[in-house]
């Protein structure tokens, strides 16, 4: 009940957050950040145990019949992300606290935000493939409504539909690639799945593989699905550090680092893998340090650190350095590149730009923030003391130990990007700081808030602490890694500043030198580098062009197939109906004995029956729709009275009413209709005589064949049997409506509800007007960024 | 065969903007009034029969639905309205709660989602109160709400 808890915690917060916006003001943040480490807090007591190497499991059964169950499982992987999650989390509600300050529409922030944590826990607390899927989803949602916070620019609306559509497809994906995998385990329980063998060589090893891959993928903004995160900029500042740096992004590597141990393993894994990671590692540094967006430039080197992240994951098995690497550059990241993104938002916030060329000179006017800056640029740029330099001497051991064929190119991609990703790291933190004072209104600068310092101080202060003490995290980064390794004996991290002189710290100080270089270089490199930037081509354009194409595919659907003629509509219907059902007839090849017996039919049966031809023919040849309308109603009539002759009270009733019903309605709509005139030309009216034609052949071939082919029933004698015993109803048509399948008839009754919410809303739609007669933009539902 | 073809113009009176189209009838708005209250009488007593007899909740929505439509038609959507007191689509709300209420309410007796719960209260002409019987009549206010929500529109339309 404990982690349940725990990962419901952030929903209940939701759920008050607007009211508690709107009783304590300005304090919102502040009080609502007691959750999350209240959360932290308890977690952390966790720590000690998970240190020795024990993993705590709480189950609880939901959807026994599938084997869905609310499993929860914590070890060192789990623990290491919930931490960051709550961490960063209450960090983050007090920054939002001081960002959004003068925002009106604080609480449903804090409610996204909350829903984000919740989702986010409880998809790495997850212990059931189906559940974390859930709560994968969730964090997608989210998302998406985070980032079209500020949802009146058309920018954000476009950003979050581009990260809801791509994050979305992987999702799908991901669910079909879970479902497979639980299949091939034989369960969808994490603990179960884990302790069982490794699933390499199933048969279905390649699909699940794929599926779960495109999953993390697409979450974890990789090449070729990377164009959603830095897009997603568009979102307030909080949620940039929050989600789409520190938690959200580094899903889908979580979500390999948690299957590694079962798909792990294969060359398949081996190349998709390091190959996807590589080469996201190299697009996102190239391009992180061409931007003058501080945003877009930690937005890029985000994707690139994802990049190595993933590449990491890839060459992981049996490669212990490599796990080790990963453990301790997503927590490094995590600290720098939270601290960073809130840095870049209260520089926004005081001055109104994030480009880097129109700052200058404010270290001397906010002294913590450029402290702040510069331990977190530090950190990035993987220099001694500082944890993200621990980090990357890990990740070089890790490409030095990677298979043979692979170790020259993944080290040089890897010394290249981490360059890179340092050159950016110094724009970050010396063109704002340092240099002449440079601001686009100087005067009206004012320093940070309190509420905006205390993200990036108490993170920096982390990357400082776990930089110089790194043995501390010895305990707590094995547990970890031994959740995501493919190794013989489990793994015992000695974490150190100094090793003597290594292979790593050589290629350290050819980064860092790089790094110098290209920095004083950029300004000269810019300009021959602008045709190779993915404006013009690559990634975003493959995603604009797809989303263009389904507009033109809908737009064309539309045209032909809704094109607001209701004798093309029903035609269309009836014709595919005809196609369908009498194809699959045709095909299933039933035997249809033509012998029908009249002579046990009664007269008056008859009767009905010629007044019903008589009436439909009649029907369609009348020219006044009045009558023709009373001519179908003797058709519906003389079904109803069938009906009752034939032993059906209930149906018969139900027409009946129906009848009444629909001669009204039409009585109704007859005064707005125009004058009827007949445009039905010789060949339309053969046309609709086929048609109907084929729907009356088809429906008495389908009944011919029903009664010729009796089903074996088993349901009829069970409800007849049933009715009065178990619903105590002697009605079998009534107790099957409203109790055997009262679910069905739930679900009816609720889209009935909708069709007439429907019929309201349409009949008061005026087109080019919302419903406050405000003028809609008609092409608003295309992009136009 | 310009006019021959719409009662209004078969009459020679061409719907006029802002009138409500009512039937001016005299036969008709005699016969609504009491119409209505027997109508309604006729679908309460098919909705509670229905589980024992042929009816049922979704006949005798309709039924009501029929008598308010009958009324529409001699005094006008407003007058209709006038004499349900309350909106169709709250009626509509109204009916989906009530239905997924009473799946719900199994819950509370502790056993499943939707499944039966009798009690031994038996109402005069109503009958044995349970879950499905909530459930039945849910849907006869859905269905109720449904029908006249769209009538009520069309009618509204017209009086624009």
């Amino acid at each position: 009940m404990d982690l349940l808890l725990v990962s419901l915690a952030g929903f209940l917060l939701a759920a008050v957050a607007p009211a508690l916006t709107r009783l304590s003001g300005r304090y919102a943040g502040w009080l609502a950040s007691l959750v999350p480490f209240a959360l932290f807090g308890y977690l952390a007591s966790f720590v000690p145990a998970i240190a020795a190497g024990e993993t705590i499991v709480r189950q609880i059964t939901w959807v026994p019949a599938f084997g869905i169950n609310l499993t929860f499982y914590l070890d060192g992987l789990a623990l290491l992300m919930a931490l960051l999650v709550t961490g960063i989390g209450g960090l983050i509600y007090i920054y939002a606290q001081g960002y959004l300050d003068d925002d009106e529409t604080f609480g449903r922030f804090l409610l996204y935000l909350s829903l984000f944590m919740a989702a986010m826990v409880g998809l790495v607390l997850s212990g059931n493939l189906i559940t974390l899927f859930i709560f994968w989803e969730i964090t997608s949602i989210s998302s998406y409504l985070l980032i079209g916070y500020k949802d009146k620019y058309a920018d954000s609306r476009n950003a979050a539909q581009q990260a809801l559509l791509i994050t979305a497809s992987g999702g799908l994906v991901l669910l079909a690639g879970l479902i497979v995998l639980g299949s091939m385990g034989g369960s969808f329980d994490l603990p179960t799945l884990l302790g069982g063998p490794a699933l390499a060589d199933h048969p279905l090893y390649a699909i699940a593989f794929w599926c779960v891959l495109a999953g993390a993928l697409t979450k974890s903004a990789q090449v070729p699905f990377h164009t959603w995160l830095p897009g997603a900029m568009a979102a307030p500042t909080p949620v940039s550090a929050y989600l789409h740096s520190a938690t959200m992004v580094k899903a889908g590597v979580y979500l390999l680092a948690r299957l590694s141990p079962l798909l792990a393993g294969s060359d398949l894994w081996l190349y998709a893998v390091s190959g996807f990671g590589a080469a996201t590692m190299v697009v996102g540094a190239l391009l992180s340090w061409q931007n003058n967006d501080l945003k877009r430039i930690l937005a890029y080197s985000t994707v690139s650190v994802l990049g190595t992240l993933v590449m990491l994951l890839g060459i992981g098995a049996g490669n212990h350095y490599a796990v080790e690497a990963m453990v301790i550059l997503l927590l490094a990241h995590a600290l720098y590149k939270g601290a960073l993104f809130m840095i870049a938002g209260a520089l926004d916030h005081a001055t109104g730009t994030r480009d880097i060329d129109k700052l200058g000179g404010l270290g001397r006017k906010m002294p913590w923030l450029f402290g702040a800056a510069i331990v977190a640029g530090l950190s990035k740029g993987g220099i001694p003391l500082l944890l993200g330099f621990i980090g990357k001497e890990l990740a070089y051991e890790a490409t030095l130990h990677a298979p043979a064929n692979l170790i020259i190119a993944l080290t040089a991609l890897a010394v290249v990007s981490n360059a890179m990703v340092g050159t950016s790291a110094a724009l970050v933190v010396i063109k704002p700081f340092l240099g002449a004072m440079r601001a686009p209104d100087p005067a009206h600068i004012h320093a940070p808030s309190l509420a905006l310092q205390f993200g990036p101080l108490a993170l920096g202060v982390l990357s400082l602490l776990f930089g110089l003490a790194p043995a501390l995290l010895d305990g707590f980064g094995s547990a970890a890694a031994n959740a995501i390794a493919v190794t013989a004996e489990p793994i015992a991290m000695h974490l150190a500043i100094w090793h003597g002189i290594t292979t790593p710290l050589l290629l350290s100080i050819v980064t860092v030198a790089l790094a110098a270089a290209l920095y004083f270089a950029r300004d000269r490199l810019l300009r021959p580098l602008q045709p190779l930037r993915g404006d013009n081509w690559g990634a975003q354009k493959w995603y604009e062009g797809a989303l263009d194409g389904i507009v033109t595919l809908a737009d064309l659907s539309t045209r032909t197939l809704q094109n607001g003629n209701l004798r093309v509509y029903v035609a269309t219907i009836l014709t595919a109906g005809v196609l369908l059902v009498g194809g699959t007839l045709l095909n299933f090849g039933l035997t249809i004995p033509i012998q029908v017996q009249f002579d046990e039919t009664p007269l008056y049966d008859v009767l009905i029956c010629v007044l019903i031809i008589v009436s439909a023919a009649f029907a369609t040849r009348f020219e006044s729709r009045l009558a023709a309308i009373a001519a179908l109603g003797s058709v519906g009539f003389g079904v109803a009275l069938l009906f009752m002759l034939l032993g059906a009270p209930d149906l018969a009733m139900t027409q009946f009413s129906i009848e009444v019903l629909a001669v009204v309605l039409i009585a109704l709509i007859m005064g707005r209709l125009p004058v009827y005139v007949s445009r039905v030309s010789m060949a339309d009216s053969t046309l609709t005589t086929f048609v109907a034609a084929g729907v009356g052949v088809l429906m008495t071939f389908l009944v011919l064949a029903a009664t010729a082919n009796p089903a074996e029933s088993v349901l009829a004698p069970y409800f007849g049997e049933q009715s009065y015993l178990a619903a105590q109803g002697r009605n079998v048509v009534n107790v099957i409506l409203v109790d055997f399948r009262g679910f069905d008839t739930l679900g009816e009754i609720t889209v009935l509800s909708i069709a007439g919410i429907g019929v309201y809303a349409l009949s008061k739609l005026t087109i080019g007007e919302d419903a406050d007669g405000q003028p809609v933009d008609s092409t608003d539902g295309g992009r136009d960024g | 065969m310009a006019n021959r073809t719409t009662p209004h113009s078969a009459a020679g009176r061409p719907p006029a903007a802002g009138r409500p189209p009512r039937l001016e009838s005299i036969v008709l708005s005699t016969a609504a009034r009491y119409l209505l209250p027997l109508l309604l009488l006729i679908s309460l007593f098919i909705l509670f029969r229905g589980h024992n007899h042929p009816g049922g909740g979704f006949v005798g929505g309709l039924v009501a639905a029929s008598g308010f439509a009958l009324y529409a038609l001699a005094y006008g959507a407003m007058g209709a309205q006038q004499a349900l007191r309350i909106a169709p689509r709250n009626l509509m709300a109204f009916g989906l709660l009530l239905a997924a209420g009473s799946a719900l309410l199994s819950l509370a007796f502790g056993v499943a989602f939707m499944q039966g719960v009798y009690s031994k209260i038996e109402l005069p002409a109503i009958g044995k109160l349970s879950t499905p019987l909530m459930f039945d009549i849910g849907v006869y206010l859905v269905v109720l709400g449904v029908v006249l929500n769209i009538v009520f529109t069309f009618f509204e339309d017209q009086q624009d």
